[in-house]
């Protein structure tokens, strides 16, 4: 098994990081996945300790215009509380306010008994490996897999905000390493290089299918999120209440947050927002908005508000657009996005 | 669905009290958040929310009709309990801090006995409607604290207070006031497990702006139950101590809103044992 990539732009490396950043804030382990043309960061915890699950792919090099892509996807199963990211930084960014390509690889949504969320995380493969190798396990299933802790790869990380350039390589020093090479502007002739050994550990090739893609949910209603400074206020507050929040939003532009407790009701209203409409051509595996719904119907959904509140704490930027899908009774799915980088996140409902 | 909320006629509602700054009343009842429940007592003149503790201490908040810019009642007094924690919750539903975006507007209303307070809250657009079950009134304590039994009485500025009340000895079970005509004139004290503390304040001290007191008397207070003043007196500029003659204590706190306006929250403790007692050993 062999990996090393290259990343030589101060923009990818300032993203990358980021998207480290945001994922680690979510889950404390998560699964990578190398192949030829990604590289893939998924899974994560055990579910026991509220396991979540990550995916992300980072397709690898330059050569060709098309195609290159890093997805970051985390999602946990669990009993409850598992979550899952997707995190989408498309090549270009083409996607007028109107009319959103859905991303065209499949999101499945894992069932979990409640409260498990999703997270997909995607950046624009062709500015980020500047080099890419690797060579699998074998010819036939040429793929990496490898247990990191995103943590470690933030702290890594942290001092390469003015690096000329990042390697990322797989190592053997008496157990298997994610060794982070960063090269430092020096002022002298002499190079300044921290290196960083992040233990991973090899993941058995009888565990692969745990980590699959997920699918693109059918949404009832997709709406664009207000200001989020207010909603985090909000939801904040909330928290402190109830352990659920349900999100209600119709094709009217209005969205209502609410939580029941026994001493109270609250609910906060959001009203002229925009109603994207995305194309449905996009992929085989889904038919995204229902069609003929009464504009004025809510589609609701009921979801762990500390997960919800974690989700909107955890955005290390701020986005330009946030977009919530509401699948009735079933699951919300958030999409970001911020510049080149967008996010998504599936938070499914807590049953009652 | 908006719309029919927000055009619920107001004569059915018993109470009914708007405000453009909700952090004029959200900052005054913080003041006196010390246990999850107040009781409230709406008069034409205004509101007074009072929160009590182990029945030996009492926070009034007062918050008179002219702090809100529109202030209907129906009836001479209304009462009602209410969830003070979730209440202040709901109050600061779009975050607390001052930000320079813009005010959160209130609507406050209540129907009579059995009904829910309801408030709905306004800011940059968005609506947020709170429904909270109010719970019946419990019978609230009197203290009788008449100001013709008033012994000593003591106006200052909060400032110095402050760092008193701060730094309190939290090993010490009860805080020791006295207020006196001669020498140490006001004096804090605490015995706690390093040692005793002593604060005191002349009666010429700037600090003070004016002094009353006509003997001599030293009284104990638990310490747990004045903690909690703390917070009305960081909210504070001027405060009035007063003891009557059988060593209760009354703290007044002026306290002024974001508006310039004036408020007043008041505590009530009544003292530990005797200085003197003989079992004390």
């Amino acid at each position: 098994m062999k990996f090393r990539g290259k990343i030589m732009d101060p923009n990818c490396i300032h993203h990358f990081s980021n998207v480290v950043n945001t994922i680690s804030k979510l889950v404390k382990t998560c699964i990578m996945r190398i192949t030829e043309d990604k590289v893939f960061f998924i899974l994560s915890e055990r579910v026991n300790d509220g396991g979540a699950q990550i995916w992300c792919e980072l397709p690898q090099v330059t050569i060709m215009s098309g195609g290159r892509e890093m997805f970051i996807i985390l999602s946990e199963r669990v009993n409850d509380g598992g979550a899952q990211i997707w995190c989408e930084l498309p090549q270009v960014t083409t996607m007028s306010e109107s009319t959103m390509a859905v991303p065209r690889f499949g999101v499945s949504f894992h069932r979990v008994n409640d409260g498990g969320a999703q997270i997909w995380c995607e950046l624009p493969q062709s500015h980020f490996f500047d080099e890419f190798a690797m060579e699998g396990v074998s010819a036939e299933s040429n793929e990496i897999y490898l247990e990191v802790a995103p943590d470690l790869l933030v702290r890594s990380l942290r001092t390469a905000h003015s690096a000329k350039w990042v390697k990322v390589k797989l190592t053997k020093k008496n157990f298997p390493c994610l060794t982070i090479e960063v090269d430092l502007p020096s002022g002298s002739v002499h190079q300044r290089l921290v290196i960083h050994d992040i233990p991973v550990s090899v993941v058995a090739r009888k565990h692969w299918p745990d980590f699959t893609e997920p699918e693109m949910p059918r949404f009832d209603v997709s709406i664009a999120m207000p200001q989020m400074r207010l909603l985090k206020n909000v939801v904040d507050k909330m928290k402190n209440l109830s352990n659920y929040v349900s999100l209600s939003a119709n094709n009217s532009g209005e969205m209502k947050v609410s939580v029941e407790t026994d001493m109270a009701s609250i609910s906060t209203h959001f009203q002229n927002l925009f109603n994207p409409s995305w194309n449905k051509d996009n992929t085989q595996t889904q038919a995204p908005m229902s069609q003929d719904r009464d504009p004025q119907e809510f589609a609701t959904s009921r979801v762990d508000i500390r997960r919800f509140a974690q989700f909107l704490n955890s955005q290390q930027v701020n986005p330009d657009r946030v977009i919530c899908n509401v699948v009735h009774h079933r699951m919300l799915h958030f999409f970001l996005l911020h510049d080149d980088v967008s996010l998504q996140y599936f938070l499914p409902v807590v049953s009652r | 669905m908006l719309s029919t909320q927000r055009s619920d006629d107001d004569d059915q509602y018993m109470l009914v009290a708007c405000l453009d700054n909700v952090r004029n009343v959200s900052t005054i009842l913080k003041a006196i958040h010390f246990k999850d429940t107040a009781t409230v007592f709406a008069s034409p003149m205004g509101l007074k929310i009072t929160v009590e503790d182990a029945k030996c201490v009492q926070a009034n908040a007062f918050i008179q009709e002219a702090i809100f810019h529109h202030y209907v009642i129906k009836e001479e007094q209304l009462a009602f309990k209410i969830n003070l924690t979730v209440l202040l919750e709901c109050l600061t539903i779009f975050g607390s801090s001052s930000m320079p975006s813009g005010n959160t507007s209130l609507k406050m209303c209540y129907a009579g006995y059995g009904c829910p307070l309801i408030l709905m809250l306004e800011e940059e657009g968005v609506l947020t409607d709170c429904n909270i079950k109010t719970l019946e009134p419990d019978d609230v304590l009197d203290f009788d604290f008449c100001s013709s039994n008033v012994i000593n009485k003591i106006i200052m500025k909060s400032e110095c207070l402050k760092e008193v009340f701060s730094e309190l000895d939290v090993t010490s079970d009860i805080l020791q006031i006295l207020m006196s005509p001669d020498h140490p004139y006001l004096q804090f004290s605490t015995f706690g497990n390093a040692g005793s503390t002593h604060s005191s304040f002349p009666k010429d001290s700037e600090m003070v702006e004016s002094f009353q007191c006509s003997q001599t008397q030293t009284n104990r207070y638990k310490i747990s139950l004045l903690k909690p003043s703390v917070k009305a007196l960081a909210l504070s500029t001027r405060i009035s101590i007063r003891t009557d003659d059988r060593g209760f204590l009354s703290l007044q706190y002026m306290i002024q809103t974001e508006d310039g306006q004036i408020c007043f929250v008041e505590y009530y403790c009544s003292p530990d044992e005797e200085v003197d007692h003989n079992e004390e050993s």
